[in-house]
């Protein structure tokens, strides 16, 4: 079976994020920018499932500015067979973004999509279930263990009461949360071999897909900072402490 | 003029009332003309019974289906979106349960839905955070188009009880998916505090050092009252079960007390406790960053402080 993977790029995880003073935006200029960690991880799972002969073919695609290569690059240093690089030079909201991802749905025929849970500059959270839901096929969100037999995807989610187990029959689009799996490091040598590898560039404009960027941004502002506190010493002044601020 | 459809949240038929009541609220901040709670299950009586009685609603919807037993976001996609026409703005919590649900029905709708909202500045005017919380952006959502969105609970207090809606039975029609099979839910001990609504909270870090040690901070939660949460370190180390992880990932909380016992203070961690009222961090570290946003601190090691702090709350 054949696995596409939404693999987006994003601000690393490291960076502190600085609101302009104008308030237009978060000051991106000369910021270090990696694979969203929650699609290293869905990636990671989709090879998991390569090496145990589930599937036989890994697809890594992105929806990204001209130079996101580099980035697709790193995806096919991890493993994936092929890339798709669908060339969009402004950012998009999660319906664009889930529209796009159906087209290369239609053209590739996955029997699975992984994506992140959310995109961590966005964090969104919307991009896999409405992928589902235009595809019109079953949504595992959240997945800490993903298991494949007999066209069925058993999925664990962690969700606010615990552990769900989930049951959803192929083609479906599963959503990873952090504990799925760690990813590997990228090796020397498959950087070398990843130039190899086939990348296909697509216009945005050539998919046809009719633009849902619905939301607009009209301001960025930092949050309110919490005001310095005091340190005590130990034990009984902490308590006390507590007591002046009729916590206990 | 606004009319709002808050979709209600429970498992197995039990309101999450906490969750529901605090989506209300954001609701009422649109001064809408009305408030609608829908509650999708397979008897739905007496969580739609519950949810009338939160101030602000005019009515309940009881959609009663047995393929609502089980909150599946593809079965209860359609189904919300069906009973979405007449409504200017569709709310749900910022759960797992609304996160799952709410980007289908704004599929279905044709929009993008408004992530974590956490004010109200117009009838279609939200601010959210974006970058793990370390930028707040207000969004503006077209005229045209339902507002679909997802509230971020710690964002908001809870509405009100005493009110008392008609519960009314609805029937939507919507093709439900088969594809789709619950097979069930290992759920966490049920007998302590709710992490997401209780007003005290002891959080337990990688520096407690194992599923054994965690029983000291359990002990000191207990002390207090209080519910107990934990960074992800702590639980990737597997000494507490995933739904006790507070944080970006986890669950965002705004306790009254919260007490970081071994925790750094990660960024992603912070964003899950920013509207916390007061926040103890108890580390041996001088320099760990919990520091910088704690109201009280204290340096020492967990393993005296704990003991010691029992001993003078037992006095
Ligand atoms: C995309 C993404 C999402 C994430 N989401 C979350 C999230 O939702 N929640 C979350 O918590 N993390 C999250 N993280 C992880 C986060 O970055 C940190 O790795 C994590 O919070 C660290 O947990 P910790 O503070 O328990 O461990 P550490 O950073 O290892 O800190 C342990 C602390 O314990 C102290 N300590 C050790 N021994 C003692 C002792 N005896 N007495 C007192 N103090 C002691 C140490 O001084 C240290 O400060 C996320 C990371 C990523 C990349
Ligand atoms: N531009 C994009 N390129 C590739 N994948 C994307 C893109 N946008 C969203 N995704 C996928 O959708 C997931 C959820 O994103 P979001 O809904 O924005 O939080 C991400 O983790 C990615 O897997």
């Amino acid at each position: 079976m054949k696995i596409l993977v939404a693999y987006k790029r994003v601000v690393d995880y490291n960076v502190r994020i600085q609101v302009k003073p104008d308030g237009s935006g978060v000051v991106t200029d000369g910021v270090k920018l990696s694979a969203n960690p929650f699609d290293e991880i869905a990636l990671e799972e989709a090879l998991r499932l390569r090496d145990k002969g589930v599937a036989a073919e890994v697809v890594v695609a992105t929806i990204a500015p001209g130079d996101a290569q580099a980035h697709l690059r790193n995806g096919l240093a991890m493993g994936a067979n092929r890339a798709i690089h669908v060339v969009c030079d402004a950012a998009i909201q999660p319906l664009t973004a889930a529209r796009t991802l159906l087209k290369l749905v239609e053209k590739e025929q996955p029997d699975l999509v992984i994506l992140g849970k959310q995109a961590i500059d966005d964090d969104a959270n919307q991009t896999g279930q409405m992928l589902a839901t235009l595809w019109g096929r079953p949504q595992a969100t959240f997945a800490s263990k993903v298991e494949i037999a007999d066209g069925k995807a058993t999925v664990t989610r962690e969700v606010d009461a615990g552990l769900e187990t989930l049951e959803v029959d192929l083609p479906a689009v599963v959503t990873t949360d952090l504990r799925l799996n760690e990813p590997r490091f990228i090796k020397l040598p498959d950087i070398m071999k990843a130039k190899s590898k086939p990348m296909e560039s697509i216009p945005f404009a050539d998919l046809g897909v009719e633009s849902a960027d619905t939301l607009r941004t009209t301001h960025f502002e930092a949050p309110t900072k919490r005001g310095k506190g005091v340190m005590v010493k130990d034990a009984a002044e902490l308590v006390a402490a507590l007591k002046a601020k009729g916590l206990l | 003029m606004s009319k709002v459809l808050v979709i209600a949240e429970h498992l197995d038929g039990v309101l999450n009332a906490s969750a529901t009541a605090k989506t209300v609220a954001a609701a009422q901040a649109l001064s809408p003309d009305a408030i609608d709670v829908a509650v999708f299950a397979a008897d739905p009586s007496a969580a739609a019974a519950d949810a009338a009685t939160i101030a602000g609603v005019a009515k309940v919807l009881a959609v009663a289906n047995p393929a609502n037993a089980q909150a599946l976001a593809q079965v209860l996609g359609p189904q919300i979106a069906a009973l979405a026409s007449g409504y200017s703005h569709v709310f749900a919590p910022s759960t797992t349960f609304g996160k799952d649900l709410m980007p289908v029905v704004a599929a279905l709708l044709g929009v993008n839905q408004v992530s974590d909202l956490m004010t109200v500045e117009g009838s279609r005017v939200f601010k959210r955070p974006i970058y793990a919380g370390n930028a707040i952006v207000t969004v503006e959502a077209p005229a045209d188009q339902t507002v679909v969105a997802t509230v971020r609970t710690a964002s908001w207090q809870e509405s009100a009880r005493g009110g008392s809606a008609p519960v009314e039975t609805a029937t939507v029609d919507a093709a439900l998916p088969v594809h789709t099979r619950f097979v069930g839910l290992a759920a966490g001990s049920t007998d302590r505090p709710d992490l997401q609504s209780a007003k005290r909270v002891v959080s337990g870090g990688r520096g407690v050092g194992s599923e054994e040690n965690f029983k000291i901070v359990f002990e000191f939660a207990d002390k207090l009252g209080a519910a107990v949460g934990a960074s992800r370190a702590a639980v990737d180390a597997g000494y507490v079960p995933n739904e006790l992880q507070v944080g970006q990932t986890g669950k965002i909380i705004a306790p009254e007390l919260y007490v970081a016992i071994g925790i750094s203070g990660a960024i992603q961690h912070l964003t899950g406790i920013k509207d916390a009222g007061t926040i103890v961090a108890i580390n041996k570290d001088a320099d760990a960053p919990i520091f910088e946003i704690a109201d009280i601190g204290l340096v020492g090691d967990l393993f005296k402080v704990l003991p010691e702090l029992e001993a003078t709350l037992g006095e």
